[in-house]
C-alpha cells in the first residue's frame, strides 16, 4: 500500500490516498474489513474526481485481468480490471466487439459498469450495463452475485452508481457477432446546427452508429456547424477483401505537459476550422477500421497533458428530446462567451437504462472539452447548470469536476431510491469517493 | 471538496473577522463555500463576518473565539475549528497580524512581545496543527496573507515588516515541504490594503488597494495554484527592483518621506 497523487483524466483536483492493488476478491474482503473509506479505481479515465478519495484507502482493479473464453454465444467472463482494449485484442479475431464502446478502449470492465458508459450506438442498444448478464460485488455486507433477474435493485445501483455501492470483481457480458473488422461510415456535413438536429432526428435510427461533432466557437448564421457520421459494422459481402484485425497498439504519445495556454480561444478556433474544412461534404459508404471510427482519442497516448498543468474540464450534459432549444441555447452561450472549445459532441439518446444513477435519457447528449484558465468559464458553466436543469436533464457524474451539490438532487431524481440500496449494502457508507463528498452523493 | 477551479466547499478562516478575511470570505461563499467557520477575538465581530457569509451562500458556519498573543491555544483553537467544520477542510485562511505603531512599540518590550507572539508565534503554531490535519486527510490547501512589507524589512515599521518577514519565509519551507503530500500553501503579498488596520496610517503610499480588490487577487491565485498571490499583481515586479536596491537608496525611498 503506498501514498500516492491521485488524478482524473483532466488532471484538475489532485488527492492524496493510500493506493493498493488487491488481486483477489478475498484482499478485496481484507481492504473492506478495515473499515477504512474505499473506491475502486480502474485506468483512471474519469474525468473528474470519481476514482479517488483524499486520505482514503483507493483499489485498483487492474490485477483483476482475469479474461474467460468467449463462447458461442458470445457470452465472457471478464475481471474488473479487464480494459476494453485488452478484450477487443482477443475478441475481434474470433469476430466479436463490445456490445457498447466509449470513445476510448482504456477504460477498465467496472470502470464501464460504474459509470454506465454510453457509446455511438446509445439510440440503438442503450448504455453499457444493459448488456452486462451478471457481476460480483464485494461490499461492506458481504460478496453479491447480482444480475437483472437477481437482486435486480443492487444490480441497478451499482451500474452508474459510480463505485458506491462496491468494489467490482468481474462480470459476464453479452458481446456483439462482427463478420468483419470494418465499419461503413456516411459523413455529412451541416452549415448549422438546425440542419445536423433535423438529420439526426430523421434518419438516426437507419444507422447503428450516429455521433455529430458541433463547433462551439463559431457566431453567428453559422453557430454549431457540424459533422455527422453514422456508420453501421460492414458484414462480408459490403467487403473485397474480409478481416478480423486486433486494433494496434498506440505509438504516439506527449512526453511532456504541454504550457498552459497552448490550447486557448485563438488555436482551438483554428483547430476547429481546420477539422470542419477537412471534412467533406457527403461521403457514402466508406468503410473504416473499428478504432478509427470508435476510438479516435485513442490515436495519441496521454493527450490530457496537451492541456498543461492546470488541466480541463469536460461538461457533458443530457436533456429530453422535447428540449431540443437548450442545446441550441447552450451552444450560442458558449460561442458568445468566447471560452476555447474543441467540438464538441452531440449525441441522440435512446431509452434509458434501469440505473438508478444511469446518466442518458431519451434525448440529446451534447460534451465539451474545455481548458481550465479563462475567468468566466466557472459562471459559464454554472449557468449551462441552471439551462440544463430547467430543461430536467443533467450532468454526467464520470466527466464533472464543479457541479454545484445542490444541483444534484433535482437532476437525479432517484438518488434516493439509490441511497436506500446502499444503505443495505454499506450501512456506515465506508465506499465513498472526492466525488461523492463533493456532490454530498453520501452521509460523510 | 475543491472543484476543478480551485472553489473550495468547506472553509476555516483563522483571524475571521479581519477586514480582508471577510472580503475573502464573501468571495468563496459566493463560488462554492457553504461551511465556514470562523476563528477570531470578538464574537461580536466574528457574528458580525458569519451572517455575512450567509449571506453570500454559506449554508453551515460557526465561530471559534481565541486570543492570538497566546500560542498556547493555537492547537486548541484549530482542532476546534476543524471539528466544527465536522468534514474535510479544503481551504484554511491564516489571516493574523498587528500592524501597531512602530516609534510607539520598538522600546517597550511587552509591545514587542505582542507583535511576535500574534504575527508570528500564534500563526507559525496554528500551521504547524493545520499541516498535521490537512496532510493526513491527503488534500487541503493553506492559504497565508502576508505582506510586501516582508519582502525587505523597512526601519519606519521593522517589528510589524521583519515578524511577517519571518512568517513569510517560514512558509516558504512549509510549502515545500507539502509537495507531494496532496496539500499546498499559498502566500498572499497585498500592499498597503485600506482597511481597519491601517486606518489613519501609510496614507497615499502607491499601489493602496482596497480589501476586495486584495480577495480578487486571492480567487485567481488560488484558481490558478500560485504559490505566492501579489496584490496587485505589479507589486512583484516593484518589489523585484525594490529589494535589490542599495541599502542607502532604499532607506530615502521607503524612510524618507517618499512613501509618507
Amino acid at each position: 500500500m503506498t501514498r500516492t497523487t491521485l488524478y482524473g483524466w483532466g488532471r484538475t483536483t489532485p488527492s492524496v490516498a493510500n493506493l493498493a492493488n488487491p488481486d483477489s476478491e478475498s484482499a478485496v474482503g481484507e481492504q473492506l474489513a478495515t473499515g477504512a473509506a474505499l473506491i475502486a479505481r480502474g485506468l483512471g479515465r474519469s474525468y473528474g474526481d470519481a476514482a479517488q478519495l483524499s486520505g482514503g484507502l483507493v483499489l485498483s482493479n487492474l490485477a483483476l485481468d482475469e479474461m474467460g473464453a468467449i463462447n458461442e454465444q458470445g457470452v465472457v467472463q471478464l475481471g474488473a480490471g479487464v480494459s476494453i482494449d485488452q478484450l477487443l485484442h482477443v475478441s475481434i479475431p474470433q469476430g466479436w466487439f463490445v456490445p457498447v464502446t466509449p470513445g476510448t478502449r482504456q477504460v477498465t470492465v467496472a470502470g464501464a459498469i460504474a459509470a454506465d458508459v454510453h457509446g455511438k450506438n446509445h439510440h440503438r442498444d442503450g448504455s453499457f450495463a444493459q448488456h452486462v448478464l451478471e457481476m460480483r460485488l464485494v461490499t461492506p455486507s458481504g460478496t453479491h452475485t447480482v444480475s437483472p433477474t437477481k437482486d435486480a435493485p443492487l444490480f441497478w445501483a451499482t451500474a452508474g452508481g459510480m463505485g458506491l455501492t462496491g468494489f467490482l470483481t468481474s462480470a459476464t457480458i453479452q458481446m456483439l457477432p462482427i463478420e468483419t473488422d470494418k465499419v461503413l461510415v456516411d459523413t455529412e456535413r451541416f452549415a448549422d446546427l438546425d440542419g445536423v438536429m433535423a438529420a439526426m432526428k430523421e434518419r438516426d435510427h437507419l444507422y447503428k452508429y450516429s455521433v455529430a461533432w458541433v463547433d462551439c466557437m463559431t457566431r453567428g448564421a453559422h453557430m454549431g456547424r457540424a459533422i455527422l457520421t453514422r456508420a453501421s459494422h460492414a458484414t462480408a459481402s459490403d467487403l473485397d477483401q474480409v478481416t478480423l484485425k486486433a486494433p494496434k497498439p498506440t505509438k504516439l504519445f506527449v512526453p511532456f505537459d504541454a504550457p498552459s495556454g497552448l490550447l486557448n480561444a485563438l488555436s482551438v478556433r483554428a483547430f476547429n476550422e481546420l477539422w470542419f474544412r477537412s471534412a467533406p461534404k457527403l461521403q457514402e459508404n466508406e468503410a473504416q477500421e473499428l478504432p478509427t471510427f470508435f476510438h479516435p482519442l485513442d490515436g495519441v497516448r496521454d493527450w490530457n497533458r496537451l492541456y498543461g498543468k492546470r488541466g480541463f474540464v469536460q461538461y457533458q450534459f443530457c436533456v429530453p428530446e422535447d428540449a431540443h432549444e437548450t442545446i441550441v441555447k447552450a451552444i450560442a452561450r458558449l460561442s458568445s462567451s468566447g471560452v476555447a472549445s474543441f467540438l464538441a459532441v452531440l449525441k441522440r439518446f435512446g431509452p434509458a437504462s434501469p440505473g438508478l444513477l444511469s446518466f442518458p435519457m431519451p434525448g440529446w447528449t451534447l460534451a465539451l472539452d474545455l481548458p481550465v484558465g479563462p475567468r468566466d468559464l466557472p459562471g459559464v458553466l454554472d449557468d449551462l447548470d441552471d439551462l440544463v436543469l430547467e430543461a430536467n436533464g443533467r450532468i454526467y457524474f464520470a466527466k464533472d469536476a464543479r457541479l454545484a451539490p445542490e444541483k444534484v438532487r433535482a437532476m437525479y431524481p432517484r438518488l434516493d431510491e439509490f441511497l436506500e440500496v446502499k444503505s443495505r449494502v454499506d450501512p456506515r457508507h465506508q465506499m465513498a469517493s472526492d466525488l461523492a463528498r463533493r456532490l454530498q452523493l453520501v452521509g460523510k | 471538496m475543491d472543484n476543478a477551479f480551485g472553489q473550495p466547499q468547506n472553509v476555516v478562516v483563522l483571524g475571521g473577522s479581519s477586514d480582508i478575511a471577510r472580503a475573502i470570505t464573501k468571495k468563496l461563499c459566493a463560488a462554492r463555500a457553504h461551511t465556514v467557520v470562523l476563528a477570531g477575538r470578538s464574537q461580536e465581530l466574528l457574528d458580525v463576518a458569519a451572517a455575512e457569509a450567509q449571506e453570500y451562500g454559506a449554508t453551515k458556519t460557526d465561530t471559534v473565539l481565541f486570543d492570538a498573543e497566546d500560542p498556547t491555544n493555537a492547537k486548541r483553537t484549530v482542532s476546534e475549528a476543524f471539528e466544527k467544520v465536522g468534514d474535510q477542510v479544503d481551504l484554511v485562511v491564516v489571516a493574523i497580524g498587528l500592524l501597531g505603531d512602530q516609534l510607539e512599540m520598538e522600546d517597550d518590550t511587552e509591545a514587542v512581545t505582542s507583535m511576535v507572539m500574534v504575527n508570528f508565534a500564534w500563526p507559525v503554531v496554528a500551521l504547524a496543527e493545520v499541516r498535521r490535519r490537512l496532510v493526513a486527510q491527503g488534500s487541503g490547501r493553506i492559504l497565508v496573507i502576508s505582506s510586501v512589507a516582508s519582502v525587505r524589512v523597512r526601519r519606519s515599521m521593522y517589528l510589524y515588516s521583519g515578524t511577517k518577514a519571518g512568517l513569510d519565509r517560514l512558509c516558504d519551507g512549509l510549502a515545500d515541504s507539502l509537495e507531494g503530500t496532496g496539500v499546498s500553501l499559498h502566500l498572499v503579498r497585498p500592499g498597503v490594503v485600506r482597511s481597519r488596520m491601517t486606518q489613519g496610517q501609510l496614507e497615499r503610499v502607491p499601489f493602496t488597494t482596497g480589501v476586495n480588490e486584495v480577495a480578487e487577487n486571492v480567487m485567481r491565485g488560488l484558481a490558478k495554484g500560485d504559490r505566492v498571490i501579489w496584490s496587485p499583481p505589479v507589486l512583484r515586479y516593484v518589489f523585484a527592483v525594490l529589494r535589490h536596491l542599495p541599502a542607502p537608496l532604499w532607506r530615502k525611498i521607503m524612510d524618507g518621506g517618499l512613501t509618507r
